[in-house]
């Protein structure tokens, strides 16, 4: 069977989950990705009623079990600087990145 | 306490008792379990692990960072309570190894990937605070698969990765192969892991120890670096139902910080335990005993059967818990159960995928020190080099199924078969149903622990290790995995329990009763390799 997904799709995937493989990695992870497609394809096997919803969790979220939401109040914080502390380049309570090149839109 | 034990294998209630009362110190406790991992655990897992060598392939290598100072003082601290009278809480003393997907502040917090090597964190998880705030005392951080992503710890950035403390050539499952393998080799007393298909109950049937997935909402999730965020569920491991029970009091409950923590009163799970099982309905369903399963040759799904000493744990324990009044229901349906683990592939994918977008080498985390062209450059840089195998390869799905011309076929089906996979459980757990449930009673894997690299590489294989499990994480209901005996290798053997939303109480009320039918079985008393070389 034809690997559904192809050097040229896998290429697409890579550049829109932005990562940088090295050659023999990816060729690994292309093969892996077919095989997976193999087992995901056993869902073909099961008939699904059209007036089945998706389900995005298991267990209802009643009313009883839902928290009350808390007022939109803002609330100090002392983390700030912590976090801050863990980027790789901050200065000044800025997180400091790379110049970002100008695109047309 | 139990005399004959040394401290580092008491249970945990035993542990807490003494400590409140002044028979034992909090201090004795700690350095007794900080003295058994420096005999057991062998050299600590790093990214640039160089070759092993014989003596520590023998070993556990269960902690990726041990905080012994701090758990030191914070032992001082109880043992001064104790002295002025007051009460340091339900788990006093109780040593409590944390899976690195947590955070805990001043700690290494890693998930076990590059990514997060040098991160340390700025607050604490919910619920390994609130354990710390009933008295247990945490003594490091456990290793993992990177990110939760695997079934047996080998794909861990740190190496070398956790071995089964019953056998060291084996995988001590996983993701949460280092919280099941410190409880196992008394480098704990108890952990805290997650499930998101299976990933607390899978390692605890392969270590020989418990492992309680609860419902999903039941223990809050701030804090946990996340995988599958609908699917994601913190949850203990011990080696008792009693110890399970002490913990979950402590973790459970509504947590301003999570949302999807639900506000619903938690009950006292100690007080059942003692209940017995008379007049439970316990299931047994032929579709957890055949199985879709890929063959690990041609790779071809196709039904099979369980191992028979599989098969044959599974029946003894429904028999026991039968001799003690449960009844024991016979062929219970669950017939959209098999497509767990195709259903998994997709939407854990999906979640997976986007909850890794968060890591660009910005805020925290890896970041690349080749040159770089823009800021696009740097974000494929520093993930390309940061994440592992398996990171890349749940990325690469989750943007395949979910994308536009694709997401009919796979994502939204995969959310409708959830559905119809929900109803099962429904059904046989209704009150009002023909079946009327308490619990199901299954094995929990589909294999005893497997040989460290067996599997590793097959990502397809390696994921139906959770067949059994999976579907209590899609279905949201709690689930707990307990020894059931051993195979003729020597491995442990591990009997699943599935209940009704939010009824943890039951399954721990079952677990408890069948340790103590068992308590005079020879298979208690084995005792890993790891604790006799």
């Amino acid at each position: 069977m034809a690997d559904t997904i192809t050097p040229e799709l896998f290429d697409y995937l890579v550049e829109l989950a932005a990562l940088e493989l090295a050659s023999d990695e990816a060729e690994y992870l292309r093969h892996q990705l077919n095989q997976q497609l193999t087992a995901i394809r056993e869902l073909e096997r099961i008939a699904v009623p059209d007036d089945i919803p998706a389900a995005a969790h298991g267990v209802p979220f009643t009313a009883a079990a839902r928290p009350a939401l808390r007022a939109d109040e803002p609330v100090p914080s002392d983390l700030a600087l912590a976090l801050l502390s863990g980027s790789p380049d901050s200065d000044d309570g800025y997180f400091i990145v790379p110049e970002i090149q100008h695109q047309d839109l | 306490m139990t005399l004959s034990l040394p401290l580092p294998d008491q249970p945990a209630h035993a542990i807490a008792e003494s400590v409140r009362t002044g028979a034992v110190s909090a201090r004795a406790v700690v350095e007794a379990t900080l003295a058994r991992i420096d005999a057991v655990d062998g050299r600590r897992p790093s990214t640039s692990p160089g070759p092993d060598d014989p003596e520590n392939s023998r070993r556990v290598h269960a902690y990726i960072s041990l905080q012994a100072e701090q758990a030191l003082e914070r032992a001082d601290a109880i043992d001064a309570q104790v002295a002025r009278g007051e009460d340091p809480g339900p788990l006093a003393g109780v040593p409590l190894s944390v899976k690195d997907i947590f955070c805990v502040a001043g700690t290494p917090s890693t998930a076990a990937s590059r990514m997060l090597e040098h991160f340390v964190a700025p607050y604490t998880a919910t619920p390994i605070a609130r354990l710390q705030a009933a008295g247990a005392i945490a003594i490091g951080k456990v290793n993992l698969d990177e990110y939760a992503y695997g079934s047996s710890t080998e794909s861990s950035a740190f190496q070398p990765a956790t071995r089964n403390p019953w056998n060291a050539n084996c995988v001590p499952g996983g993701s949460s192969g280092g919280s099941a393998a410190s409880v196992a080799a008394g480098e704990a007393t108890l952990s805290v892991g997650t499930d998101t298909a299976g990933s607390i109950r899978q390692p605890a049937a392969f270590c020989g120890v418990v492992g309680l997935k609860p419902t999903y909402g039941r223990v809050s999730r701030y804090g946990l670096i996340a995988f599958g965020s609908s699917l994601d569920c913190p949850g203990p491991v011990t080696r008792t139902a009693r110890d399970a029970a002490l913990a979950l009091q402590a973790m459970a409950g509504a947590d301003p910080h999570d949302s999807t923590a639900a506000a619903l009163p938690v009950p006292d799970y100690s007080r059942g335990l003692d209940q017995g099982v008379r007049g439970l309905r316990i299931g047994l369903s032929p579709d957890y005993f055949r199985i879709r399963y890929p063959d690990p040759t041609t790779g071809e799904i196709r039904d099979t059967e369980l191992p028979p000493e599989i098969v044959a744990a599974t029946r003894a324990a429904a028999e026991a818990l039968a001799r003690a009044g449960a009844e024991i229901v016979e062929d219970v349906p669950l017939p959209n159960t098999s497509f767990g683990i195709p259903v998994y592939f997709v939407i854990s994918r999906v979640e997976a995928a986007s909850n890794l977008h968060r890591f660009d080498g910005v805020k925290y985390g890896h970041r690349t020190q080749q040159t770089i062209r823009d800021l696009r450059d740097m974000y494929r840089k520093s993930r390309g080099e940061g994440f592992g195998r398996q990171p890349k390869l749940r990325i690469l799905m989750g943007m395949y199924v979910s994308g536009a011309q694709y997401a009919s076929q796979y994502y939204q089906r995969a959310l409708r078969v959830r559905t119809l996979i929900r109803r099962d459980f429904e059904s046989v757990f209704d009150p009002q149903g023909a079946y009327r449930l308490n619990a199901l009673l299954t094995p929990t894997t589909p294999t005893t622990a497997f040989e460290i690299g067996a599997v590793y590489g097959n990502s397809v294989l390696m994921q139906y290790a959770d067949l059994l499990a999976v579907n209590a994480n899609h279905a949201g209901i709690p689930a707990l995995s307990m020894p059931g005996g051993f195979d003729a290798g020597g491995l442990p053997i591990g009997v699943q329990l599935f209940g009704a939303d939010w009824d943890e109480a039951t399954l721990l009320r079952i677990a408890h009763t069948f340790e103590t039918l068992t308590a005079d079985a020879a298979w208690r008393s084995r005792r890993p390799l790891a604790l006799t070389q």
